[in-house]
């Protein structure tokens, strides 16, 4: 502090400083718009930047002319722990990753591991799986619309954004027991069915997104300041987008229709009718506008998935009993665990089941050697898995190609130039999620 | 094994001959069988069985659906390609090219940018220490790139072997600008340096991290615990099913 800023006085209780506002003339000379530089920290705890995202911006005026990420600070190590648990145990673990689209963790999860063993889920399997998926990519699309919405001032998105959003997790609920962190999907099938007032309950939870989906819709699409806040702002092309890796929406949104469930289909996508919305704008509006026709394409897929489940009836896991999870599970008061019947054959009936129950459970099965690559559609972009087995009861290795941390090094490119306050609508039209970012 | 066959000479079919010894590997180590036995035969612990030995053979003519045309037209289109593809292997319906560490950052750009292959993305570079297959001093640092070409719907895997004495591969981000914080994270995680990159720095660990963590030999660390008597080791001594 020099005198300029504040002029002091000793007195009786010591030395009393008078801050009395800048003679600003006195510290500047010159333009101090232009010859100022100032590096600014946004973050790691700042409430627009999802998470713990540090943000180093070198400032002209108002003006960006320079953007550093510094990520890392919610890494925990979860590729490392699975290495260290069961090939089941390990949907526990990615399902942490991305915490907003847990199930696409764990189904791309299951899915490599399933590649290594060379074994086929049953159809129904494959139907739950799309469900859930589906369900999962609203529930996370919701959230990027009201983190969004609130960081631009849009408080209203918000609120209607969580309180949607938390219908999406009733549903998850009531089919995993968990609002999230489900650990539902695991390799060779799900863990357990639909329970019978399932079909109900997302029927008219499809009625009511629908209208919710509307009603934002109706909120913001001519909302003069919410168009002005995005339109033309953090542009990327196609180009930019390839060379940078990015995918998904931000990838869509600049005009080139890539979406996995289409161009590289798995689990049957090929056999829903659904469209891929795109836009040719590549900037924040347009990510707005795709995201909003993916959560409606994702109902449509929704519906037919739910017609398809009523006239699969079947397992939801292989026949497989060296591979499948022993017990049947099913959800109490306290979430999901072994049924009290399960529990009883193996404690006072059968000493078999309890060997085998006990041998699959804590050692698990093995893997054949080799390894696999397991690229799905999330709502973010790519997310694709590698796994290395070395034979054993666990994981050699296990990757996870993170669209967020991916997406997340085209910040600077989307934001030098622009102005401070474009930082956060660009920041945000990523929608990155710092525990899948960080892992 | 021990005349000289043709099998014996590297980069020939020694891995074939490797794979038909029961449980070797082939850094010539042996391995360890449940609760880390060793020397009884029995590698698999209580079930009994022989685990298969942990190879990757090379693959053969003909490699099935595109994988023998984006060979043929790499072969076609890298001069140097007789180098560069140390080996091709098929499994599980995927593509891998071995590929000799100093030719990487010029085949990705072949592989790019020729009109037969346009593998125009790069979706994932990662790191995987196969410490317990081919040995301390062996080739046990690879790196794992994934490439989608979205002209053609195709997808391959490049693998180059690094030793831990010498980790250096080439940076292929002048190509692939998004390799930049995947191979941050392979340094940070597997201590490969990536010469060429415009600011190799740690990503995920703290500045200051002593190590790399996802190195198979990266101790864990931790105390026995006593817990009613009973002493439960750290994580590294502690039994488990292998």
């Amino acid at each position: 502090m020099t005198e300029s800023y504040s002029p002091s006085r000793e007195t009786t209780e010591g030395r009393v400083y008078t801050v009395g506002g800048g003679d600003w003339d006195s510290v500047f000379s010159g333009d101090p718009l232009h010859e100022e530089r100032l590096v600014v920290n946004m973050g790691p705890q700042h409430p627009s930047t999802h998470g713990v995202l540090r943000l180093v911006l070198e400032l002209e005026g108002e003006t960006v002319t320079d953007a550093r990420l510094v990520v890392g600070y919610l890494h925990t190590g979860i590729e490392k722990n699975t290495e260290f648990r069961t090939w089941t145990q390990g949907s526990t673990l990615v399902t942490r990753c991305d915490y907003l689209a847990p199930l696409f963790n764990e189904t791309a999860y299951a899915m490599a591991v399933e590649k290594l063993l060379g074994i086929q889920i049953t159809e129904r399997t494959k139907l739950i799986r799309v469900l859930m998926m589906e369900i999962n990519r609203i529930s996370s699309h919701w959230v990027w619309l009201a983190t969004g919405g609130m960081e631009l001032g849009a408080l209203t998105a918000m609120t209607n954004g969580f309180r949607a959003r938390e219908r999406c997790l009733d549903i998850l609920e009531l089919i995993t027991g968990l609002r999230m962190n489900h650990a539902y999907v695991r390799p060779g099938g799900v863990a357990q069915d639909l329970p019978e007032n399932a079909y109900e309950k997302i029927r008219d939870w499809i009625t009511e997104t629908d209208k919710e989906i509307l009603g934002v819709d109706k909120l913001l699409r001519g909302q003069v300041i919410w168009v002005n806040r995005l339109k033309g702002v953090g542009w990327i092309n196609v180009e930019g987008c390839l060379a940078l890796g990015l995918t998904g929406p931000m990838l869509r949104a600049a005009g080139l229709p890539w979406d996995l469930r289409k161009t590289e289909p798995y689990l049957d996508y090929e056999t829903y009718d659904f469209d891929v919305p795109t836009d040719d704008g590549a900037d924040c509006w347009s990510r707005f506008v795709v995201k909003v026709a993916e959560m409606r394409e994702s109902l449509r897929i929704i519906s037919q998935v739910l017609q398809r489940l009523e006239q699969t009836p079947g397992r939801v896991v292989v026949d497989d009993p060296k591979i499948a999870w022993p017990a049947q599970l099913s959800i109490g008061s306290d979430g999901m665990g072994n049924s009290p019947a399960h529990v009883n054959k193996i404690m006072n009936g059968s000493m078999e089941s309890l060997i085998h129950h006990f041998k699959l459970v804590t050692e698990g099965f093995r893997v054949p050697t080799g390894q696999a690559y397991v690229p799905i559609e999330s709502p973010r972009g790519e997310l694709g898995v590698h796994v290395v087995s070395d034979g054993g009861t666990r994981p050699y290795r296990v990757h996870l190609r993170e669209p967020s941390f991916i997406n997340l090094q085209a910040v600077a490119t989307m934001c030098i130039g622009g102005q401070i306050a474009d930082v956060i609508a660009s920041v945000a039209s990523l929608d990155p999620v710092m525990g899948g970012c960080d892992r | 094994m021990t005349e000289a066959s043709p099998a014996n000479v590297p980069g020939q079919h020694s891995d074939v001959e490797l794979a038909r010894q029961d449980g070797a590997l082939p850094s010539g180590q042996q391995r360890p069988g449940m609760f880390g036995v060793t020397g009884s035969g029995d590698t698999s612990g209580f079930s009994g069985l022989q685990r298969q030995p942990w190879v990757e053979l090379p693959a053969e003519r003909p490699y099935g659906g595109y994988f023998d045309e984006v060979v043929d037209a790499f072969l076609a289109a890298y001069p140097e390609a007789e180098q560069a593809l140390r080996k091709v292997v098929v499994d599980r319906d995927e593509l891998t090219l071995h590929i000799a560490r100093d030719h990487i950052a010029r085949v990705v750009q072949v592989l790019r940018d020729h009109p037969a292959l346009r593998f125009e993305l790069c979706s994932s570079v990662s790191g995987v220490d196969y410490l317990a297959r081919e040995g301390k001093d062996g080739e046990r640092l690879h790196v794992c790139y994934h490439l989608t070409s979205m002209t053609y719907r195709r997808r391959i895997r490049l693998e180059v072997s690094v030793t831990d004495a010498d980790p250096h591969v080439p940076s292929v981000t002048a190509v692939y600008p998004t390799a930049d914080w995947q191979e941050r994270e392979t340094w940070d995680m597997f201590g490969i340096i990536f010469d060429g990159h415009p600011a190799l720095t740690r990503i995920l660990m703290p500045d200051d991290w002593d190590g790399h963590p996802q190195r198979k030999d990266y101790p864990l660390g931790g105390v026995a615990i006593e817990y009613k008597g009973a002493s439960i080791p750290p994580p590294d001594d502690r039994r488990a099913y292998r």
